[in-house]
């Protein structure tokens, strides 16, 4: 579904992102973790070219997305992403919020939206707040809207930069739990996150970052059990 | 003593009276101050208009340059512009016009319109670039990850956003601009500084520049209040 070859970043003379390759499945669920400053999130964010890659190649559904060409705003209506302070536009109202891009990429009519929306609220148990505005929702409840904001343009990939860091705790379970519903129900999703636990139970792949490279990749029960390389060792002892 | 002070007083107040009757009652004198307080006030609104229009049109060119590399050029000329303007006083720059450029002009309060609506776009274009940057940068992406254009994004998500933080410096930039225009005089404008002006050469007396200062005052006071009135709703919109 999505690879990616010989990516490289670089913000100035700070090299974050060195040589990356890597291929991505449909219906694969991965997770990367790594330490701060290890250039997951800069990586997340050049799959749907938010970041400008400095060299290399990512490919998408067959077609090179990195390329003057390509028409970036189309791919990006079939790669949902959820932001770690969710991004939900404070002047609309929730159900706008989730009916602005289809409706206005005319994907969608307005009354097709709406009844979209709305599906998908009563799907997150808040259809009452249709009509309500980001500012008077909880962290968790506003993660959840902007994941739905993403749903309803029907996404093939869901790309998720640590949906969860900005939460108070209590809130980072129904966060969580829905995005295992998610994955659940095939979604292809690229996470990074710190939950170790959402990896070790959700991911199909664990990939382990550090400094611009993929150091390490598995199977989440191997990963864990078993890491190889003693930086991803020293990384395990610190977060677990 | 005390009749003294109160003969005293009572010839300042008959001299008060004189002068007033001698500025404003004696020859219709009035319909000069009306007048000129007409001309200050098209002059300040029509220059606010002509400037907001410049400004809006710079911070877009500016805003879109960061994409397109086409409009580098119309930016470099923007910066010139807006660096050239901030940096020479308004009274060269209205002189200039009126004498170089528009030199065959006969009647100067276009003159001045222009000229002041040219001033003042420098410093709203800077107010609005400054609006439009004080927008949350991840309102931007998550507009772009929906799939929306550059454009689209700043239609529906920025500008409205931005508006709540341009409206009111703009409404300073009338109130500046309604004082600035006191300098119109020099290009034979007859604003509501000239009129008294010619008053006091009428009347050997101050008394018609105090007037004008006055009124002055009493416009820059209520579109304060006004202003203040109209910041506080937008706060509150803020918060529902």
């Amino acid at each position: 579904m999505i690879t990616v070859s010989h990516l490289e970043k670089k913000f100035g003379n700070n090299h974050v992102l060195k040589d990356l390759n890597e291929t991505i499945e449909k219906g694969e669920k991965v997770v990367i973790v790594g330490p701060s400053g290890s250039g997951k999130s800069t990586f997340l964010r050049c799959l749907n070219l938010l970041e400008q890659p400095t060299s290399g190649e990512i490919w998408f559904e067959g077609q090179k997305i990195n390329d003057p060409k390509c028409d970036i705003n189309r791919v990006r209506q079939k790669m949902g992403m959820v932001f770690q302070h969710f991004n939900l536009f404070p002047h609309l109202t929730i159900q706008e919020n989730i009916t602005l891009a289809p409706v206005q990429l005319k994907l969608m009519s307005k009354e097709e939206a709406d009844e979209k929306a709305i599906s998908l609220l009563k799907r997150i148990g808040l259809p009452e707040k249709a009509q309500a505005y980001p500012a008077q929702l909880s962290g968790g409840q506003k993660q959840r809207i902007a994941i739905v904001r993403a749903l309803a343009m029907n996404p093939d990939l869901m790309l998720f930069d640590e949906p969860t860091s900005a939460l108070d705790p209590e809130m980072v379970g129904e966060v969580l739990s829905f995005m295992r519903e998610l994955a659940e129900d095939g979604m292809t999703m690229v996470v990074v996150t710190h939950e170790m636990g959402f990896a070790r139970e959700v991911a199909t792949r664990v990939l382990f970052m550090a400094e611009g490279q993929i150091l390490e990749q598995a199977p989440p029960e191997e990963f864990f059990a078993h890491p190889k390389h003693n930086r991803l060792q020293d990384f395990l002892a610190r977060v677990l | 003593m005390l009749a003294g002070l109160q003969e005293y007083l009572y010839t300042q107040f008959t001299n008060l009276q004189e002068s007033l009757y001698q500025a404003l009652i004696y020859k219709d004198r009035y319909l000069l101050i009306l007048q000129g307080l007409e001309n200050t006030i098209l002059i300040a609104l029509f220059a606010t208009l002509i400037g907001t229009c410049i400004g809006v049109f710079i911070a877009m060119v500016k805003y879109f340059a960061k994409e397109k590399k086409a409009l580098r050029p119309l930016e470099w000329i923007c910066n010139i512009y807006v660096t050239t303007i901030r940096g020479t006083p308004v009274l060269v720059q209205l002189i200039i016009l009126s004498t170089v450029i528009f030199a065959s002009v006969r009647n100067n309060f276009p003159v001045a319109v222009v000229g002041f609506g040219i001033n003042s776009g420098a410093y709203v274009a800077e107010i609005i670039r400054a609006g439009i940057a004080a927008v949350d940068r991840g309102q931007e992406e998550a507009g772009r990850s929906l799939g929306l254009s550059k454009l689209s994004t700043m239609r529906h998500i920025i500008m409205p956003q931005a508006v709540k933080n341009i409206l009111p410096a703009l409404g300073n930039e009338f109130i500046v601009l309604l004082k600035e225009t006191s300098v119109a005089g020099y290009l034979a404008v007859h604003d509501l500084t000239k009129a008294a002006e010619i008053i006091k050469g009428n009347t050997y007396n101050a008394t018609a520049l105090f007037i004008a200062a006055l009124i002055y005052l009493i416009m820059v006071i209520g579109m304060t209040k006004v202003l203040r009135i109209f910041e506080r709703r937008l706060a509150k919109s803020d918060n529902r």
